[in-house]
């Protein structure tokens, strides 16, 4: 990840952004101590460009142009690995899961899935459980 | 009293083999299943985000059909569509205000949901209700000798709610295994995820974790991989061409149903195994035993 220069201020620890990832994912941000075993465990850390421990980080203080810019949201695959494992009790995939939300809520409707950019016989093979669960997750 | 079945979207496509060698088994252990009438997709994911009830219709929907058939509880087989179907009824049974939003929104159908429907694994079912001493009884043909990795994945033992097993190591299926004359080898990866729906968009994602993941199970000498996910099976069985690429030391193994383990064990034939839906073979690794 290329280097941020960021100033903490109570306005963004406080920022709308941050209450609606709390609310939506139902989970307290600031209970993480990043202990990091949310990303040892995490089986698609070595496809993210930004760790989970990193994303609720980032999400506690409020870096709300980062987190929606990040490929890590789409690479987490909601495994809940992380859930089991946090010693806070943290439910990491569910804050993962509202960013994803942020995204695909608005009105651009930022689709990370495109299905007719897939060859028709490729799609054809593709068990429906696949195809469903992937839209589910990645489209609007 | 008849079992109710749900078998789920790609039970019934791409997995038919995990379809008839259920139905099959239950037959030799004298279940009688009938399946869900009217059923639907089950929504495949769980959607996390507590704002979200409109991916509760699709589970409740099939909840609702299990009470219209006289019943209060039902038996799944895919791994996947438990989990979903678990996870939403533990959601609505705990928020009583979201079940009665859905209630209203499902205003057509005739019957209301009240969270009064249980949602049971096979393997939970054949552990608690038939248990394995009577499957060991009804094995006709021991599978004595072959090595077996257990693949549990994600959903059986994620999240804690909905685990009928320990949430880091499991035995279930290797307790099922051992019933049937087969031996269960370690496999440390048995829990870790397969990749699941990037196979669609990202299937190096699943080449990466299906060399890891068949490679582990190599390691340990199994003779095959069962899992109990028609996902996992997919990128498991599929995607081993694009392991091999990856890693030119990928070594091949057949990956199977645990219920297509029973019905060979059991003494069925070729049509409730189907391993003509397979991509690598398993008649290979069990012909070598004298076991196909
Ligand atoms: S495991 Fe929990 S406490 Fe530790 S870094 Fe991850 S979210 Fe924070
Ligand atoms: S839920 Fe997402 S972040 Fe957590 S371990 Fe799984 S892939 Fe990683």
């Amino acid at each position: 990840m290329a280097s941020t220069t960021l100033r903490i201020t109570s306005a963004r620890l406080r920022s709308p952004f941050v209450a609606q990832v709390e609310k939506i994912s139902g989970q307290k941000l600031l209970a993480c101590y990043q202990c990091g075993k949310c990303s040892a465990g995490c089986p698609m850390a070595a496809h993210m460009d930004i760790l989970p421990n990193q994303i609720i980080r980032m999400a506690q203080l409020g870096m709300h142009e980062q987190l929606l810019a990040c490929e890590a949201i789409w690479t987490c695959v909601s495994c809940m690995t992380c859930n089991t494992r946090c010693p806070k009790d943290i439910r990491i995939a569910e804050v993962i899961e509202s960013l994803r939300g942020a995204v695909l809520r608005t009105g651009q409707r930022d689709d990370h899935l495109r299905i007719q950019e897939i060859d028709a016989d490729v799609r054809t093979n593709l068990p429906p459980i696949a195809m469903i669960s992937a839209l589910r997750k990645l489209a609007s | 009293m008849k079992l109710i079945y749900y078998p789920g979207c790609t039970v019934k496509n791409h997995a038919r083999n995990f379809d008839v060698s259920t139905v099959s088994s239950m037959e030799r252990l004298d279940v009688e299943v009938e399946e869900l009438s009217r059923w639907n997709c089950c929504g495949t994911v769980h959607c996390l985000a507590s704002d979200n009830l409109i991916n509760r219709v699709a589970p409740v929907t099939n909840l609702i059909r299990v009470k219209e058939a006289q019943a209060s509880e039902f038996m799944t087989s895919c791994a996947m569509c438990y989990n979903t179907l678990k996870r939403a009824n533990i959601d609505v049974k705990k928020r009583a205000d979201a079940l009665e939003t859905l209630n209203e929104f499902m205003y057509l159908e005739e019957t209301k949901y009240a969270g009064d429907v249980e949602v049971l694994h096979l393997l939970e079912y054949l552990r608690d209700r038939v248990t394995f001493e009577k499957l060991a009884a009804r094995v006709k043909k021991p599978l004595a000798g072959l090595k077996v990795a257990c693949y549990y994945g994600c959903l059986l033992v994620r999240p804690k709610e909905v685990a009928f097993d320990d949430v880091e190591n499991p035995t279930i299926m290797e307790d099922l295994i051992r019933a049937l004359g087969a031996t269960p080898v370690p496999f440390p990866l048995k829990t870790d995820c397969c990749g699941a729906y990037h196979t669609v968009g990202k299937p190096e994602i699943i080449a990466e974790r299906t060399d890891k993941i068949m490679g582990s199970a190599h390691e340990e000498q199994a003779d095959l991989v069962i899992v109990s996910c028609p996902l996992c099976a997919y990128n498991l069985d599929f995607r081993q061409e694009d392991a091999r690429r990856l890693n030119p030391d990928f070594h091949h193994l057949p990956v199977l149903y645990f219920t297509q383990l029973m019905a060979l064990a059991f003494g069925c034939d070729e049509s409730a195994l189907r391993f003509d839906l397979h991509h690598i073979d398993p008649k290979p690794a069990l012909a070598g035993l004298g076991l196909a």
